[in-house]
């Protein structure tokens, strides 16, 4: 006590006390502030009004005023939270350029504002939510049945190693490779672009979560036969044949055809 | 015999015993020395002998694992993506087999590796056949057995590919089966007799099973046989150069030279196959997962040899015809029956068209240069185009993935490019060649350019020319003009009417075709002429030919080819040629 008492009126203790109180008052904020987020989804009305502020400066070009839908873009009533955050949080949205459909890019909103925008388009009408934390927890989902629902449901445009794969006039299936849980989740409950709304009654929570494990089985899994040419099938495999293997081939074949000059 | 070494004296006692028995000495030391010619492209053929024994090989190991059985069985082995899955025997000892049995998985990548590399060297050694005219009497029985070694290659690539009872395969034997079907009136009773009831039952895998390790590789095996020993008693082609004659085979023994050779590429094409079979996955089916009707991949291809009549399929448009209550499929029928049809027929039949047009029945055992040929080898270059078209139509999708086409362009683009690309190939191949042509009868004229270009004393610039080596002078000069078959008269002198007018008008026509256009070969002495003046001219400037042909060290120094002794500059070589 010596030591404190010896020192509790040197100048420095004010400056010491008022940084004590002003970083616990701060720090204790901010823990309680961060909380925050993940109330969100419910939708606030302070988030509803910044979203429709933000929907009507950034989107309502094409989904109308009232997200009734133009010509150039589809209604948004009744699309839900799951389909806004899937489309903007991807940066499919906003468009980047007109063509046969979006394309993912950096996303141009952050994180709060994908939320107003999610709650604004979730106040409209009744839609598919963004899936919570438990809806995301796949590690007791069985991967083998994971695998079977994901060839009958997904590899005929998705491809059986999620590579992806073209559609009609331009159009595609995208590569899995990079899609987090929380994507793959919201895309199947939504249907986004040509993608086919698979929903609580088509695939239970139990089989989304299944074909969320086996993707990203997809996504981690080694290469059990070494190289493994994008797992595109026999185009990729001819293609290697004929350039690497082939070239090698025939250059051994001259070679030995050229000792005997 | 004079030999005291131990070694050899037990070789010669064991020689004398075999051949006392056998006979052998006389056949060995008649057909050990037998000479072969050399080049790198009659290699082709040996690529595709090598892999197929790896085919054999491996696949003995393979039968040891597989079960061709389509019974019902859980997986329970250690891949566990698909443990608890419900598949066929089939497809679960393949997985086995990949997973399970030790050196399995290398196994059957160098099986299926060397499959592809089979059919690709097929497919590359027909090409320089081709185009060297390798198949004209007396050898288009060779050739016709090589066609049908190509259609057995397919045959065998695509029931092995069938086997495993993947989702791939499965898919690709489902639209085997809507081929099938496609055939008018037999189709529907072929399908059900092929499959042994309806798609996919349980008899089709064991059914492709004897068909590819045993009736397949036999005649495969058979086939093979009698190519080589035709090979062997017609002797092998060469291409001309100084001393072949159509009468002779410059070239090496085949013991040791060719044994050596020979022996040697084998273990390089064997290294590579286990190579990539080590390091390179080929048909990963514990993706693809077991087959089962109601499921199908995006970017489903067959293996690159059945991949132009897959292209053919995606391209051909959609029609049908309602005939009497029976529908004909001419969306399958034509691109998958008919086209692969005629496809194979006159490919066969090419060697018999080509002696009937140009009407030439000489034997060839010296190869023709593809420009000195500029119609088949236009044509030839034709079909590959129309070959690759339909080829790269087969995987539409991947490309229209990858570079961000659409799928439909790609189609329409094809369909249109399959009828217009070929014809103009032909077009511009023949051209090409005949401008060849034109290079090498200026080169027999002219001699060829140094690219030296030279100042005269009196300040003229010139390029040097010189006289052709006599392995150029042999090899270009062995093109043999041949005029085409001439019109035949309607009727002759007394007005008999000419019967066979028809047929051989026809005949003379495709023979002005096929050799209508061409550059002669100056005469003899227009060649000697043209040579003795550039060599006279070579002379005046500076003796390099002779320098060349010694094959001597030579220097390239300010343009000028220098030989040690030979003057170095301007001043120097003047006063030289002033001596």
């Amino acid at each position: 006590m010596k030591f404190l008492a010896a020192r509790r009126r040197n100048p420095l203790v004010a400056i010491g006390l008022l940084l004590f109180a002003l970083i616990a008052v701060g720090g204790g904020y901010a823990a309680i502030a961060n909380v925050q987020p993940a109330q969100a989804s419910v939708g606030s009305q302070t988030q509803v009004e910044e979203g429709k502020r933000l929907y009507l400066a950034g989107c309502s070009s094409c989904h109308g005023m009232e997200a009734q839908g133009t010509e150039t873009g589809p209604t948004l009533i009744g699309v839900g939270a799951a389909a806004v955050n899937f489309q903007v949080a991807t940066g499919r949205m906003p468009l980047a350029a007109p063509g046969a459909q979006a394309v993912p890019k950096d996303p141009t909103y952050t994180e709060e504002q994908i939320a107003a925008l999610a709650a604004y388009v979730a106040s409209l009408a009744p839609g598919p939510a963004i899936p919570t934390a438990e809806d995301l927890d796949f590690s007791d989902a069985d991967v083998a049945q994971g695998g079977v629902l994901f060839r009958t449901n997904c590899a005929q445009c998705h491809q059986a190693a999620g590579q992806g794969g073209a559609l009609t006039q331009g159009k595609y299936a995208p590569n899995l490779m990079g899609s987090t849980p929380q994507q793959i989740w919201e895309a199947m409950a939504t249907g986004p672009q040509s993608m086919p709304v698979f929903s609580t009654a088509t695939l239970p929570a139990g089989d989304k979560q299944a074909i969320m494990a086996y993707i990203t089985n997809l996504q981690t899994a080694s290469s059990p036969g070494g190289l493994d040419l994008g797992r595109l099938g026999p185009v990729t495999e001819g293609l290697f044949l004929f350039t690497a293997v082939f070239a090698a081939l025939i250059a051994a074949a001259i070679w030995i055809g050229m000792k005997a000059r | 015999m004079t030999t005291t070494s131990p070694v050899e004296k037990a070789g010669a006692s064991t020689a004398t015993y075999v051949d006392q028995r056998l006979g052998s000495n006389k056949f060995l030391s008649r057909n050990l020395g037998k000479v072969f010619p050399d080049h790198w492209s009659f290699m082709l053929g040996e690529i595709a002998l090598y892999s197929f024994i790896v085919v054999l090989l491996t696949g003995v190991y393979l039968t040891l694992f597989f079960k061709p059985s389509m019974v019902e069985v859980v997986y329970n082995g250690s891949y566990v993506p698909l443990k608890g899955i419900e598949m066929s025997e089939a497809y679960a000892s393949t997985l086995n087999i990949s997973f399970d049995v030790r050196g399995g998985m290398l196994i059957r990548q160098m099986h299926h590796w060397a499959a592809l590399i089979f059919v690709a060297s097929m497919s590359v050694h027909m090409f320089r056949v081709f185009f060297t005219g390798a198949f004209r009497k007396p050898r288009e029985f060779n050739w016709i057995i090589g066609v049908v070694l190509v259609t057995l290659g397919l045959g065998a690539g695509f029931t092995g590919y069938s086997l495993p009872d993947d989702l791939l395969s499965g898919t690709g034997l489902q639209i085997i089966r809507g081929i099938v079907q496609s055939i008018p009136v037999i189709g529907t009773w072929g399908a059900f007799l092929l499959f042994g009831g309806e798609f996919p039952g349980t008899d089709i895998i064991p059914r492709l099973y004897s068909l590819h390790i045993l009736v397949i590789p036999g005649l495969i095996l058979a086939m093979v046989t009698l190519h080589l020993m035709m090979v062997f008693t017609q002797k092998h082609t060469q291409f001309p150069g100084p001393g072949r004659t159509n009468d002779n085979v410059v070239g090496y023994p085949l013991m040791p030279v060719y044994m050596a050779k020979a022996g040697g590429f084998f273990f390089i094409v064997f290294g590579i196959i286990a190579l990539i079979g080590g390091l390179v996955t080929i048909n990963p089916i514990w993706i693809f997962g077991p087959f089962t009707p109601d499921q199908v991949s995006a970017g489903s291809q067959p293996d690159w040899y059945i991949g132009f009549l897959e292209g053919a399929l995606r391209m051909m448009p959609n029609w049908e015809t309602n005939l009497a209550g029976f529908t004909l499929s001419w969306n399958i029928l034509i691109p998958a029956v008919i086209m692969p049809g005629i496809l194979f027929t006159a490919l066969g039949a090419y060697p018999f068209i080509e002696a009937w047009v140009t009407g030439d029945k000489r034997e060839h055992h010296l190869l023709d240069r593809p420009r000195n040929a500029p119609t088949r080898t236009g044509l030839g270059v034709m079909s590959i185009s129309f070959y690759l078209l339909l080829f790269v139509g087969g995987g539409n999708d991947i490309i229209a993935d990858a570079f961000d086409l659409s799928i439909n362009g790609i189609t329409w683009f094809l369909r249109i490019a399959l009828f217009v690309i070929p014809p103009l190939m032909f077009v511009f191949t023949r051209r090409i060649c005949l401008g060849l042509q034109r290079r090498d009868r200026d080169k027999l004229l002219h001699g060829y350019e140094t690219g030296r270009v030279l100042r005269l004393p009196h300040g003229e610039f010139i390029e040097a020319h010189e006289p052709l080596s006599i392995k150029d002078m042999a090899v270009i000069t062995s093109k043999t003009d041949i005029a085409p078959l001439p019109v035949p008269p309607k009727a002759d002198i007394d007005g008999v009417k000419n019967k066979q007018f028809r047929k051989q008008n026809l005949r003379s026509k495709l023979s002005h075709f096929f050799y209508g256009e061409n550059i002669p070969l100056p005469s003899a002495a227009e060649i000697e002429a043209g040579q003795a003046h550039v060599a006279h001219d070579a002379a005046l400037e500076a003796p390099l030919a002779s320098y060349e042909d010694a094959d001597e060290l030579r220097q390239f120094h300010g343009g000028v080819l220098h030989h040690p002794g030979m003057p170095e500059t301007n001043a120097e070589q003047l006063a030289d040629r002033k001596e």
